[in-house]
């Protein structure tokens, strides 16, 4: 029996895919902030990649200063309210909160900081604008929040900004790869107007950069181009009957999630392959769409799962069910698919080896595979000088964030390697500032 | 069982809780009900020429999530005739014979007082409490707190009042004067039967931020009010042991002022009271409050094996004596207990900016050190720790001198010049000035983490 019955209209949706983090009321707010204990050098401040003044904004929040609780938040992180929805609060700032050593509950440090963010967004209170302008120009590859946050903090510096996006909205995976009971398209795209409408930069939608032609025109025209270009396409397993219908990579059936909603078809039995956050949430979406059986394969065991503790759990927590020391072999089926025959496995130290006789075949027909983005290295060879490292990300300086063609900066995806948005936003608002410093030299 | 009844200066009730003569006292209606949940007595709200009052009333200090840890307000005495207020005292002794109602009188010429007096004996009241305490709206009539900060207007009126009397009269103070001893020491000489204390303090609890007007607001306006509430206490306890300890005072007293459980009850008595009066908690959890109130005094007096209420009346007064007369050579020391810390690092911040600089942070670890040689034994550093008993206060000096700095002075060996060698903090370790430059301007940078002992980096800006 399925833990949701399928969605099939816009309210079910919502209901199935509830937000984890509701926004938090004036009052709620004031009693979850009134518990801070304002640390000395507080820990959840150094626990945030984008190390917002934690403390500070909470005081401020408590203190009636909802408005200043915002700018402190923006003036570290430009994604601050999807930031404090999306972010893995559990692990990073309300992780290092002095209360859980206590075994008492944390600050709900995200809750609080889209509070904030909202409350300004929702009545578009303007906080920032461009600086004044410098005369110079640069170009960013990716609307996402490498992108977006490079865009805002150049514009701010008096650049003039122009934003090269593929796709039809700006944000990149906070839209199109983020499980949907995280953060709403609505509330994504409000904090992206909201900032362009501050900051004034120009962002070409369905504008892909994907020729040799296209760098070339960016080179002459810009002093400077940003690459916040991120991963690519789900990576191929190379099994045999990868191609049968019903086998999807995960980014994207979250993808056509985010955008079709209700409208996405699952399976009723759902194979997820994989053991990171991503399969996680495509487990948990699967379910969440109605599917009666949704089985999480992971070739390693349950606790070598890169997957934070909490997103497994809340997988568990619809119905999901683990699947461990197996390994795909072949996807079977007659056009669509069928099943998946799996191969059991023993974990060894580093080494993952497969029992000889063990396989068996896990009935399903639709199949999410989890396994990973692949890296844009053809994309990137266009670039003259331009080198990547022998994991296919962008070599940069770890400060400046510029690549090994110094008119090229890099952050984000395509930089770490694949992290979370405010890895992205606190990457980016760093290389913009270096950007601003090399180009002033 | 203990015994929780009292004979207060004549005036007997069930147990010492009393609801003091405000809002809730307004009415019979109240009245029974409270007494019907639990309460001893209750001094009805003050009466004598009734008032007209104004909307709004009431203002509250909240400190963050806390509603009312104060509480204001504007209001005066009993807006009812006093024939219903009579009449309505009747039928509540009628069915309550056992409980204490109090009338609280407040009227003007000598012919008045003996009048409201006959009257409310007539109506069956136990005592009076004359209100020489409210500080808003009524002293500008040169009732209420303008005789109480007139002694010998308050004694003239007092012996007015005595000529009448056939119950015992309490007379309520009021805290807006500097010495609470001297009008406590007039109605001592007038002959009153009792004092009660503290009445409210004059207060503005908030300014509207937007309206540019303080709270409460009435049509743009406002007015000083009368402050009550927990907020209050520790000032209510000072005024009730100035009139304990005062010989020439010798009264039984009526402890007032932000008392909302048994604990804060019992501090009250401890400092001298034999009965409490209680009015902003009842206004803002309603009579119920009792419930909890009689249980924890039972259950305390249970513990220290006390039979009444008067085996602890002012027990804690021979410990509160002069500051000359401490002792000096007592000594305690901050002591940090490692395995229930948390790491807040509030101690290290708290006596870092705000006492001795006795608090250092090591690397490598979150949990602070006391540098004991510069420990002067505050307790700041236990006050701002949220974790319990994570920091006590651990005695260090022997326990066989004692010293006082009235015996120093006698002895000619307390400091006397500015550059005394005697000073206290002579030889006490204090940081270079130019030490402090660059510790703080980090913290403000947005965007970066802090720094500390090196063990994160200074921001390229700094």
């Amino acid at each position: 029996m399925a833990e949701f019955s399928t969605p099939t209209t816009e309210h079910e949706f919502a209901e199935n895919f509830a937000q984890l983090k509701p926004l938090m009321n004036n009052t709620e707010a004031l009693y979850e902030s009134s518990r801070c204990l304002f640390c000395f050098d507080a820990p959840c401040i150094k626990a945030c990649p984008s190390g917002i003044d934690i403390p500070l904004f909470i005081r401020q929040i408590n203190s009636g200063n909802t408005t200043g609780a915002a700018r402190t938040i923006y003036d570290a992180n430009y994604f601050g309210n999807a930031c404090g929805k999306v972010c893995p609060t559990e692990v990073l700032c309300e992780g290092a909160c002095v209360y859980n050593l206590q075994d008492m509950k944390p600050i709900e440090i995200g809750r609080l900081q889209s509070h904030a963010t909202r409350s300004v967004i929702d009545a578009n209170k303007h906080l920032y604008k461009a600086g004044a302008p410098n005369g110079r120009k640069v170009a960013i590859i990716g609307a996402g929040p490498a992108g977006i946050s490079a865009a805002c903090e150049l514009r701010a510096l008096g650049y003039v900004v122009d934003v090269f996006e593929a796709k039809s909205h700006p944000s990149g995976l906070t839209l199109y790869g983020v499980a949907p009971y995280k953060i709403t398209n609505e509330e994504t795209l409000a904090e992206m107007n909201y900032l362009q409408e501050q900051f004034g930069y120009s962002v070409f939608y369905n504008h892909p950069i994907s020729s040799r032609q296209d760098l070339e025109n960016l080179e002459k025209t810009y002093d400077a181009i940003f690459l916040g270009i991120g991963l690519g396409q789900t990576n191929a397993l190379r099994l045999p009957g990868e191609e049968r219908d019903n086998v999807v990579g995960a980014v994207e059936f979250i993808e056509q999630l985010r955008m079709r909603k209700q409208g996405t078809p699952v399976g009723r039995k759902v194979v997820v392959l994989g053991g990171g956050n991503t399969a996680m949430d495509a487990a948990s979406e699967s379910s969440r769409l109605g599917a009666e059986h949704v089985v999480l394969a992971y070739r390693r065991g349950k606790e070598e799962m890169g997957a934070y503790e909490f997103e497994y759990d809340l997988a568990k927590g619809v119905g999901v069910q683990g699947l461990f020391n197996v390994a795909p072999v072949e996807i079977l089926g007659n056009g669509k698919v069928e099943g998946v025959r799996f191969v059991r496995t023993v974990t060894t130290g580093d080494k993952v080896s497969t029992v000889p006789g063990s396989e068996f075949v896990e009935p399903c027909d639709m199949v999410i595979k989890a396994t990973g983005q692949a890296k844009q290295a053809g994309f990137l060879s266009m670039i003259p000088g331009l080198k990547l490292d022998d994991k296919g990300r962008i070599i940069t300086n770890a400060e400046t964030g510029q690549t090994t063609n110094p008119q090229y900066f890099a952050s984000g995806d395509a930089r770490n390697g694949g992290a979370e948005v405010v890895n992205a936003a606190a990457e980016a608002k760093a290389t913009a500032r270096a950007i601003h410093a090399f180009l002033s030299k | 069982m203990p015994d929780l009844s009292i004979n207060f200066a004549g005036i007997k009730s069930p147990n010492p809780f009393w609801l003091a003569s405000a809002p809730p006292t307004n009415s019979g209606y109240q009245i029974m009900k409270a007494f019907d949940a639990g309460w001893g007595g209750a001094v009805w709200k003050t009466l004598g020429v009734p008032v007209v009052n104004v909307s709004s009333r009431y203002g509250g200090v909240n400190y963050r999530d806390k509603r009312l840890v104060g509480f204001n307000n504007i209001e005066l005495i009993s807006d009812r005739p006093l024939a219903d207020n009579l009449r309505e005292i009747e039928e509540v002794k009628k069915r309550f014979p056992n409980h204490a109602v109090i009338a609280s009188l407040m009227v003007q010429s000598r012919q008045e007082w003996h009048d409201i007096v006959r009257q409310s004996q007539d109506a069956g009241a136990d005592g009076f409490e004359l209100n020489f305490g409210c500080p808003h709206g009524m002293c500008e009539r040169g009732m209420g707190s303008a005789v109480g900060q007139e002694p010998k207007v308050l004694q003239m009126i007092v012996e007015w009042v005595m000529e009448v009397a056939q119950k015992p009269v309490i007379v309520k103070l009021t805290p807006n004067i500097s010495d609470i001893t001297e009008p406590a020491r007039a109605a001592r000489r007038a002959g009153a039967d009792a004092i009660s204390l503290i009445n409210t303090i004059q207060s503005i609890v908030g300014v509207d931020l937007d309206n540019f007007a303080a709270y409460p607001i009435v049509d743009g306006k406002s007015t000083n009010g009368g402050y009550c509430g927990p907020a209050v206490k520790p000032i209510a306890l000072n005024m009730v042991k100035n009139c304990a300890q005062h010989p020439d005072v010798r009264l039984p007293i009526s402890g007032i002022g932000g008392i909302e459980t048994w604990r804060d009850a019992v501090e009250h008595i401890l400092l001298g009271a034999s009965s409490v009066q209680v009015c902003t908690a009842a206004m803002h959890y309603g009579f119920g409050i009792i419930r909890e109130m009689t249980s924890g005094l039972e259950q305390y007096m249970v513990d220290k094996g006390f039979n009444t209420i008067y085996d602890f009346v002012g027990k804690a007064l021979p410990n509160v004596t002069h500051w000359e007369d401490l002792n000096m050579k007592y000594k305690v020391t901050a002591n940090i207990h490692e395995e229930k810390c948390i790491g807040c690092q509030l101690c290290y911040t708290a006596c870092e900016d705000g006492a001795h600089q006795a608090i250092r942070l090591n690397a490598g670890t979150r949990v602070p050190e006391i540098i004991e040689e510069n420990c002067v034994g505050c307790n700041l550093c236990s006050l701002v720790c949220p974790v319990e008993q994570c920091i006590t206060m651990d005695r260090t000096d022997p326990g066989t001198e004692h010293l006082t700095w009235k015996e120093r002075v006698e002895a000619g060996t307390a400091p006397t010049e500015f550059n005394d060698e005697k000073a206290g903090g002579r030889h006490h370790w204090v940081p270079e000035p130019s030490a402090a430059l660059g510790k703080e301007r980090h913290k403000t940078l947005p965007g970066k983490a802090r720094v500390l002992n090196g063990e994160t980096e200074i921001p390229a800006e700094a």
